[in-house]
């Protein structure tokens, strides 16, 4: 599949095309604050890291200790195009860390492969918007081979990772997030990072958690989102979210991304409404933690959701139809879902599409109102 | 690289005596072109032409089949009979009449509604069983679905079969797929699933996995059909084999048809042997009704790949006798006449039964003894197996995952919950409490 963005970048970088131009043109607009983690999941020595290099360390650590472990793609070998496997192939050798040819249902399923032989496969999918081609092998066969073989046979040992989201200039293939997809399928873990922390955490609880597992990456976060994050190895538990924020008038779910759009509203409620919103970091969309959400509305009696990916059947649908089932008798308000809109996702309509913090303080208001 | 060398030989050979305006500018490298310097293109290792031609696919001469044993199980070359023990013949035969027999009886328990589908393997007994006779038993097999004679051969029981078909309480899949999708792990057969090709690119990562362990002595089995072959996944398992050299035989069951596709109509070229210099693999392309071609075919394959670290393809042709499933009528599109020819004289079991007769090896009486025998054991297992409870029901929401989640659990009760309620609408008394 087509890289476009890191040839854009590269055609960028010569500073003689960029000074020929006017400012504004490679001005870029972003439509969050990246919000540090207020302390490190772990104690010990941490290190300042963006989130790209964050996975780079926590990949690293995976190769070290577990000699079975291999890591592939495309473009995987000189470091990724988005840096997150830089080194690797020097420090472990071009049997462990290296680039496959560029065909995502080969590479999931040369994935499923290496994890029902009893090795690790950690396997990158270049754009989430790519990993369709792979769906097949995700959703007919690794999320299903420990089931429909009696526990004979598992691919537990498998991880994907992928670039998610929205990243200013993306468009339709260079922007999607298509958890909602994937959450459709029993068998499979998916988790979603929020910042370096996380990421690192999450990947390896993915490595070595037991069954196939998607770690969707918000790409606009690996050079943004930058924290201290612990040097040694630990995990984030997968299907436990997060309480960022806690308040008692409204809960606002996100994940990714947006939850730093979710924080920043919260900020803008309290100063402007009066409102205090609770934060919660789903993290985990596939199991996702019922009893945290639904214990938070229990509480604030309203709840808005929030992602990028498209309304209809998005993973909100599902937060909101289970919140409705367990929640019913608190709820003072519908729950609201703010959504990218049930389009393509768009290249120069990118500010008019994503569900930003204005948005979300604008869907406050309803509920609160309501 | 050399098979390529090799055709594009044969091509400058046919051009040679077809035009000499042609052989002059056509293969040879080109005068004008070694003047320019040598080519510097990454993506490609050939000399330069002055006169634009097609490489039409007519030139290439199509991989022959190799055959060791004629239809009256005479050797043709001596020096080719892998002079395999009376042992291992014998248990060859009874495991090809074994499956057949199998196939026979219950075929027709799925026509009487006992079983809810069945697939046979009737004309293709010799390629598993010649194959999984040339491999060691420690190779790990990915299979399609017409694979069973390799579970034979490894000892899969007439009871691992028939418990499947029936998903009773032990079967080792416990009742979750369809019949015929085997698996075990005792036997290094991977469980089967019915999306075509999918177990391709998947076996080539097994064998990747295989080659990095120390002092590897494994290889990677990975049959299909032809029909599969037309997937985007065996493209991908080709070019991930021989770009990543893996120790993988990429087992081509080429039996004429997908379904009611004729072969003429999934593809246009060589079949699919034909492909494999595409893709820098080694290829072979066997009569995959001769158990010996099979046989010697799989056994050269295995040493190549495992000495190597690289794959094969191997293209075992034969016809399928049977109907695709118990869900087709295949007098729908082809006549019977046809299959008749292929169901007789050219039957892989008719011809490594000459070979026995002529070896002095076997006799009607024994056959007639041994089929007997095995459709008792096939006939008082199937009434052993159809009143074996299924599992408990509740296995239903087992392994999924490695521990079952939250909300699994509490589906789980909630269905537990209802059947309390309304268990006279549910099959209760067919399942295990």
């Amino acid at each position: 599949m087509a890289n476009i963005i890191p040839t854009m970048i590269r055609k960028f970088a010569n500073p003689k095309v960029i000074s020929s131009l006017p400012a504004a043109t490679v001005a870029r607009r972003t439509h969050f604050t990246y919000v540090a983690d207020k302390e490190a999941p772990v104690d010990g020595p941490t290190t300042k890291m963006n989130m790209f290099q964050a996975i780079n360390n926590g990949l690293d650590l995976a190769l070290e200790v577990d000699q079975s472990a291999l890591l592939f793609g495309e473009d995987v070998a000189f470091g990724g195009v988005f840096r997150c496997s830089i080194n690797l192939q020097k420090k472990y050798g071009a049997d462990r860390v290296f680039n496959t040819p560029l065909c995502e249902q080969g590479i999931a399923g040369f994935a499923i492969g290496v994890a029902n032989a009893g090795a690790t496969a950690i396997a990158e999918i270049q754009f989430a918007d790519y990993i369709m081609p792979a769906f097949d092998q995700i959703v007919n066969e690794a999320a299903k081979m420990r089931y429909r073989s009696g526990n004979l046979f598992d691919c537990g040992s498998l991880t994907i990772r992928a670039p998610c989201g929205a990243v200013g200039h993306g468009a339709l293939y260079h922007s999607q997030s298509p958890e909602a997809y994937f959450a459709h399928t029993p068998g499979l873990k998916i988790v979603i990072p929020r910042g370096p922390n996380k990421a690192k955490g999450l990947l390896l609880a993915c490595i070595k958690e037991k069954d196939p597992c998607l770690i969707f990456e918000p790409k606009t976060l690996y050079r943004a989102a930058v924290e201290e994050v612990p040097v040694a190895p630990y995990e984030c538990q997968i299907g436990k979210a997060d309480i960022l924020r806690s308040g008692a008038d409204v809960t606002l779910v996100g994940w990714g991304t947006q939850v730093h759009v979710l924080l920043e509203t919260a900020d803008m409620a309290k100063k402007e409404l009066g409102v205090n919103a609770e934060v919660i970091d789903l993290v985990s969309i596939l199991p996702w933690d019922k009893e945290t959400i639904c214990n938070s509305v229990k509480k604030t009696g309203r709840v808005i959701i929030a992602h990028e990916a498209p309304k209809t059947s998005g993973f909100g649908a599902e937060l909101a139809a289970t919140i409705q089932e367990a929640c019913f008798l608190h709820l003072e308000a519908p729950v609201q879902r703010v959504t990218g809109w049930d389009t393509p996702f768009p290249h120069v309509y990118e500010p008019f599409y994503l569900p930003d913090k204005y948005r979300c303080l604008d869907a406050i208001k309803k509920v609160i109102k309501y | 690289m050399a098979l390529i060398r090799n055709s594009l030989k044969i091509v400058r050979d046919i051009t040679l005596r077809s035009s000499i305006r042609y052989s002059s500018t056509n293969f040879d490298p080109d005068p004008q072109g070694e003047n320019l310097g040598t080519t510097r293109f990454p993506g490609a290792n050939a000399p330069f032409v002055g006169t634009p031609s097609l490489l039409k696919p007519n030139q290439v001469h199509p991989i022959p089949i190799y055959r060791v044993m004629d239809r009256s199980g005479d050797i043709q070359d001596p020096s080719q009979d892998p002079n395999l023990s009376r042992d291992i013949v014998e248990k060859m035969f009874r495991d090809m009449v074994l499956l057949n027999t199998m196939d026979k009886i219950l075929y027709e328990s799925q026509r009487q509604g006992r079983i809810s589908f069945y697939m046979t393997n009737f004309g293709e007994e010799a390629s598993h069983i010649g194959s999984a006779a040339a491999l060691d038993p420690n190779d790990l097999v990915y299979g399609q679905y017409r694979e069973a004679g390799v579970l034979v051969w490894r000892g899969y029981t007439i009871s691992d079969f028939i418990d499947q078909c029936y998903g009773n309480d032990e079967d080792q899949g416990r009742g979750k797929q369809m019949p015929v999708h085997y698996g075990s792990r005792k036997l290094n057969f991977i469980t089967i699933s019915s999306p075509l090709a999918t177990q391709m690119p998947q076996a080539v990562g097994a064998a990747y996995a295989f080659k990095r362990q120390p002092n590897n002595h494994r290889i990677v089995i990975c049959y299909f059909g032809e029909g599969a072959a037309s997937e985007g996944d065996a493209h991908a398992a080709f070019n991930f084999a021989a770009t990543l050299d893996c120790p993988v035989i990429l087992f081509c069951r080429n039996n004429g048809f997908a379904i009611s596709t004729p072969s003429k109509e999934q593809y246009k070229g060589d079949g699919i042997a034909g492909r494999g210099p595409a893709y820098g693999i080694a290829t072979i392309r066997v009569d995959g009704t001769d158990t010996f071609a099979v046989y010697n075919g799989t056994k050269l394959a295995r040493e190549y790949a495992l000495k190597n670290n690289k794959p094969v393809i191997l293209e075992a042709m034969a016809y399928r006798v049977g109907h695709h499933s118990t869900s087709d009528d295949s007098t729908a599109y082809r006549s019977s006449q046809e299959v008749e020819v292929w169901n007789s004289v050219e039957h892989p079991i008719s011809k490594l039964k000459n070979y026995m007769l002529k070896k002095g090896w076997w006799s009607e009486e024994e056959e007639t003894t041994y089929v007997k025998s095995i459709r008792k054991q096939i006939l008082s297992q199937i009434s052993l197996s159809e009143k074996k409870p299924k599992p408990d029901w509740r296995e239903m929401f087992h392994d999924v995952y490695h521990d079952m989640p939250q909300h699994l659990k509490e589906q789980l009760a909630e269905m537990e919950e209802h059947v309390a309620k309304y268990k006279q609408h549910y099959p209760l008394q067919n399942f295990k409490a």
